[in-house]
């Protein structure tokens, strides 16, 4: 049987993990590869890189880090953040990794998803969705959740499956950083129509928050972040709680 | 030296690493010398069929790799790329294995992707490996089952997660990505 993931979530800024409340305010969480090795051998199922850098230098210090990354882990990672053309994946998976998140350039240039997908292959293709629900409609925000689009979420996903996507990182920008529990309405509404694998993110408080999202949704996998960071979970402990719960895991 | 076969696309680093790590010299190439003189064949897969084909004839791969004698590990599509045909752009691949890959029925979530357990594990390949251990698919077509399966994984249907004839080893997970566990695999792959 198919298990259900759990994937740590590292946000990295000129090379060190960093995490914001509500995308504002971000605290050090310390030395990436570190942290990659720490979450691996607590069970984590596959794990997320997300490049908040904005200068060239930061972005060369991220191929390296790609690098460094892949001689250490030996289970699948993604890399987001501030992708743009095929180059930019080609050196990202050219230095080990294994899948690429895209978000903002998708929006504005859907045919990167299928320029990605013909060159690489689907299964490299994360396609990042930023959520918000506006008078009862779920739409698509970039740039970190600053620039509200006119996408619904649910045409939008449509679009990236017809263009090749792999999978959909789907965060919940009403949730996130509340610890309040997925946000299972959203997941469930999207879900319905969407054939790809999903990943549930933001809002992961406490243990039944995984339970609930995965009993609750299809999502094949959800991520968190400062949970793990701050310890306030640890990833052995919860994947024991799951499997108490009669939840597929590894 | 092992040879860990290069056609272009897809993530041969992990490979390489997983290989080097467990003390084995390894080179990327395409070759035909230094695969014909290497140790082992790694033919790592990621990508879409008819692009690899059209790679391996434009090196004359397809030519080389079904002649080789020395144990040859196919990973994800390089074990697709085995079988006799593919439904993926319609591909006639290299035939080792007699068998069809098709594409998974729209029935549920589709790519295969993420962790899952191996039954019926017959190679000796799995010394070691339980068959409560996981290891990490993804992939949007399978190998059908056939006398060369040496173990089967479930997923909307069952499929071929190994296969083995003659020197010719292939796996659909990546062993690489699986964790230490994917290590053993491969460190039994390269202890042949």
């Amino acid at each position: 049987m198919l298990k259900k993931r759990i994937i740590p979530c590292l946000d990295i800024k000129d090379g060190r993990t960093v995490k914001g409340i509500n995308f504002i305010g971000l605290r050090d969480a310390g030395d990436p590869v570190e942290l990659a090795k720490k979450y691996v051998n607590d069970g984590a199922d596959e794990l997320v890189f997300l490049d908040i850098t904005a200068t060239l230098e930061g972005r060369k210090t991220l191929i390296e880090l790609v690098e460094k990354l892949s001689l250490e882990i030996n289970i699948p990672f993604t890399i987001g953040g501030g992708i743009s053309s095929v180059d930019d994946v080609e050196a990202l998976l050219k230095a080990g990794a294994d899948k690429v998140s895209i978000n903002s350039a998708a929006v504005r240039r859907p045919e990167l998803v299928q320029e990605i997908a013909q060159q690489f292959g689907n299964q490299c293709v994360v396609v990042a969705i930023d959520t918000k629900n506006i008078d009862g409609e779920d739409y698509v925000f970039i740039n970190g959740g600053k620039i509200k689009t006119e996408l619904k979420t649910i045409d939008w996903v449509k679009t990236v499956t017809e263009l090749g996507a792999g999978e959909i990182l789907l965060t919940s920008m009403d949730f996130d950083g509340t610890k309040n529990g997925f946000d299972t309405r959203m997941l469930k509404n999207i879900s319905q129509i969407c054939q790809l694998p999903i990943i549930a993110s933001g809002g992961a408080g406490k243990m039944e928050d995984f339970t609930e999202v995965f009993s609750e949704t299809t999502a094949t996998g959800a991520l968190a972040a400062s949970i793990f960071h701050f310890n306030e979970i640890k990833i052995s402990d919860l994947k024991e709680n799951l499997k108490q719960n009669k939840i597929a895991i590894r | 030296m092992i040879a860990i076969i290069d056609y272009g696309a897809g993530n041969v680093k992990s490979v390489e690493n997983a290989v080097r790590k467990l003390g084995f010299e390894t080179k990327i190439t395409s070759n035909l010398e230094e695969i014909k003189q290497a140790d082992k064949v790694i033919f790592p897969g990621v990508g879409e069929a008819s692009t690899a084909m059209k790679y391996l004839k434009l090196k004359g791969l397809d030519v080389l790799i079904p002649t080789l004698k020395q144990a040859f590990l196919g990973i994800c599509l390089g074990q697709q790329l085995l079988c006799k045909f593919s439904e993926e752009g319609n591909t006639k691949c290299l035939g080792i294995f007699d068998l069809k890959v098709k594409q998974f029925p729209a029935t549920d979530i589709v790519p295969h992707m993420g962790w899952n357990n191996l039954i019926k594990t017959k190679t000796s390949l799995f010394e070691g490996v339980s068959d409560e251990d996981n290891f990490y698919f993804v992939h949007s077509y399978y190998c059908e089952i056939g006398e060369n399966t040496t173990s089967e994984c479930d997923y909307i249907l069952p499929f071929s997660a190994t296969l083995q004839k003659d020197n010719f080893y292939g796996t659909q997970f990546h062993p690489e990505k699986s964790g230490d566990i994917g290590s053993k695999i491969l460190e039994n792959f390269l202890k042949l």
